[in-house]
């Protein structure tokens, strides 16, 4: 530790001007200048911060204006975009978003609730646990030390899906996860054609290779944020499902689950949010394509597939539009991540009252 | 719930009660335990697909090339990605430049100045709000603040889109560690007739730098690794940095104004090639990427745990 002596330095007797019997002294009158003037520094730089929000977002809608009251309305429900005749319409994409959002969450959520379970539970240890007592008798030593540090490992792994770039995902889709699908769904698409989100055959790029990334990549926020949530639920309730003679799973999907809905439901929020904003693992894997279809096979686009496919090479009037398209995006990101952080602070304080 | 009549002993069937797989609710219990055990390894799955790939594929082509070489051309054997490493380390350096200091002090004034500010509270929003910025958008709001402004796509318009990025995550936990620094240390420095300046600077930043660093770590890694934001601000480019030598050096405002390859990018464009040799180049650049973003990401963690510890 290197604070005693950062911190007895400026205040030494030697210093302080002979005072021997203290080390304490007023500032000096530099020494008030100088605060002062940080003070200024870290306040102006805080509302820097509030500034850049409100930058960001009165310069999308500023530079988006003149496009708004061009096109209007009718761009949401327009169905085409083309840049050389100026029709611009982004339906298909915000269509196309949803449902690849949607569909990603549904895979990344059910995946994701059952991670957090296994970890704020314990399997893991309980597992090794039970293949130990099988293996050597009972080991009741390593037992206490085993669920934190099993759990721990998980974690860092769960964390490391996090870290790694989308754009790295995109290209492991690419080449792992089409070639991976292409099969199962012909044959879906061969057999059960008739059900229209079966319809089209999968040409490559398509809505489910998309999804299964996106579930990937919302994944370790939908653990993370529900985990919490799991294991911030007091054990007294979890004692008391047991000793009313509930199984395991009673316990956890009649007790755990519903108390700590809140938390998770605010974590499938927050990944929605993720979700709808993701861009590389779209623009490389969704196809696209500005079609409207049911089909999980068929191309798509997405909000923020069109922006990074168009913008390098948009002229003046296309920037508008994508201008647009990027507002909508915005409007869109911003109501669920507010609703999904007002849910999370909703779960908290309904915990306050359990305890 | 009151008023439902106590369970007396003899209202319980202990044989409901009875643990064995032949009972239909142990037997669920049983089966969903196994299930969620299947889900977590097939989730894992990815991760190890992901990482095993990287290390086959792109592990085929490093060498001293590819960090010395420019990107080839289509149907062009050999080549590399350097100016990509370069362009990454520029744009990544300078969005650190921005975010970092707004970041640090702005955390000093949320969590010392004035905690129970409205401005704080406002603060804290914000950087909350921006942390659920999809990337993209800010790549949108380099374009329209930077590149439409100077009208080139150019290193500085990537930086501040990663530097959007990056903010709140740098103030958000350099806010946690100041925090984190025991109320006593700051009374003891104002009790001895320390400034709020000096206390800050000598005492609380000092004690709260490896968490503050681990915030910065988690910033750059994520930096590092975003693509969306640099598309259409920085762009690409497949030449280097700097016309003279050594060319990876930037010696000019105009070396930086015009546009920077990244790796990042240089992935999203290979990624889609029909050439061979440009796809092997897409896997090892990944390979690359992955290296420096989990390289960072460890280093700030261990400075977190590290932290934790003293």
């Amino acid at each position: 530790m290197s604070l005693p002596r950062a911190a007895a330095e400026p205040l030494s007797p030697a210093r302080a001007g002979g005072d021997a019997e203290s080390i304490a002294r007023p500032p000096s009158r530099g020494e008030r200048l100088a605060d002062v003037a940080f003070r200024g520094a870290c306040v102006t730089l805080a509302w820097a911060t509030i500034a850049t929000v409100v930058v960001v977002v009165a310069r999308i809608g500023w530079t988006a204006a003149p496009a708004v009251r061009e096109h209007g309305l009718a761009f949401l429900a327009g169905t085409t975009w083309d840049a050389n005749r100026g029709t611009f319409g982004i339906l298909p994409a915000i269509v196309g978003t949803m449902y690849t959002s949607c569909l990603g969450l549904a895979l990344g959520a059910l995946f994701g609730v059952a991670i957090a379970i296994f970890l704020a539970e314990h399997f893991l240890a309980r597992g090794l646990e039970m293949l130990l007592a099988m293996l050597e008798g009972a080991e009741r030593a390593a037992a206490s030390t085993l669920p934190g540090r099993c759990e721990d490992a998980l974690r860092v792994v769960i964390e490391l899906l996090a870290a790694i770039p989308s754009v790295v995902y995109g290209l492991w889709g690419i080449f792992v996860v089409i070639p991976a699908v292409r099969g199962p769904a012909a044959w879906l698409s061969d057999h059960l054609g008739w059900l229209p989100i079966f319809s089209t055959k999968l040409s490559g790029p398509g809505i489910l290779p998309a999804s299964i990334v996106l579930a990937i990549m919302v994944l370790p926020t939908i653990t993370a944020v529900s985990r919490d949530a799991l294991v911030a639920v007091p054990p007294k309730l979890r004692e008391a499902a047991f000793g009313l003679g509930a199984t395991r799973w009673e316990a956890i999907l009649g007790v755990l689950v519903p108390t700590a809905s809140t938390g998770i439901f605010g974590a499938v929020i927050l990944g929605f949010g993720r979700a709808l904003g993701e861009t590389m693992a779209l623009a490389m894997l969704a196809g696209n394509a500005n079609v409207l279809s049911w089909s999980v096979f068929s191309p798509a686009n997405t909000l923020a597939a069109l922006l990074a496919n168009h913008f390098p090479e948009a002229g003046t009037v296309e920037v508008g539009a994508l201008m647009y398209a990027a507002l909508v995006l915005l409007a869109m990101t911003l109501a669920v991540n507010v609703a999904g952080a007002l849910l999370l602070q909703r779960a908290a304080k309904a915990m306050h009252g359990i305890r | 719930m009151s008023s439902a009549p106590p369970i007396s002993a003899g209202d319980v069937d202990l044989v409901d009660l009875e643990r064995s797989l032949r009972k239909p609710r142990s037997l669920l219990s049983w089966a969903l335990s196994l299930a969620t055990g299947v889900m977590t390894l097939a989730a894992l799955f990815p991760l190890f697909s992901v990482l095993y790939l990287l290390v086959v594929r792109g592990g085929a082509r490093l060498g001293l090339a590819v960090f010395t070489e420019l990107p080839p051309a289509a149907l062009m054997p050999g080549g590399g990605f350097g100016n990509a490493i370069v362009g990454t380390l520029v744009i990544v350096g300078l969005a650190t430049l921005l975010s970092v200091p707004i970041g640090i002090l702005g955390a000093v004034y949320v969590a010392e100045l004035g905690p129970d500010t409205r401005t704080a509270t406002t603060v804290r929003f914000c950087a909350k709000l921006l942390t659920g910025l999809p990337s993209i958008l800010a790549g949108v709001f380099a374009f329209a603040a930077v590149v439409a402004v100077t009208g080139r796509f150019s290193a500085p318009a990537g930086g501040v889109a990663l530097a959007v990025l990056m903010l709140p995550i740098v103030l958000l936990t350099a806010e946690e560690a100041l925090r984190s620094v025991p109320p006593r240390m700051r009374e003891a420095a104002l009790g001895l007739g320390a400034t709020r300046t000096q206390m800050v600077l000598r005492i609380v930043l000092p004690s709260a730098l490896p968490g503050v660093l681990t915030g910065v770590m988690l910033a750059v890694a994520r930096a590092a690794g975003e693509t969306a934001p640099l598309i259409f601000t920085a762009l690409f480019s497949d030449f280097w940095i700097s016309n003279s030598a050594p060319v990876f050096v930037p010696k000019a405002i105009d070396d930086l104004m015009k546009p920077t390859p990244t790796l990042a990018v240089l992935i999203y464009n290979f990624s889609g090639s029909p050439f061979e040799n440009q796809v092997e180049l897409a896997w090892t650049a990944a390979l690359v990427l992955v290296f420096i973003v989990l390289l960072v990401n460890v280093t700030g963690q261990r400075l977190a745990r590290w932290s934790a510890r003293s």
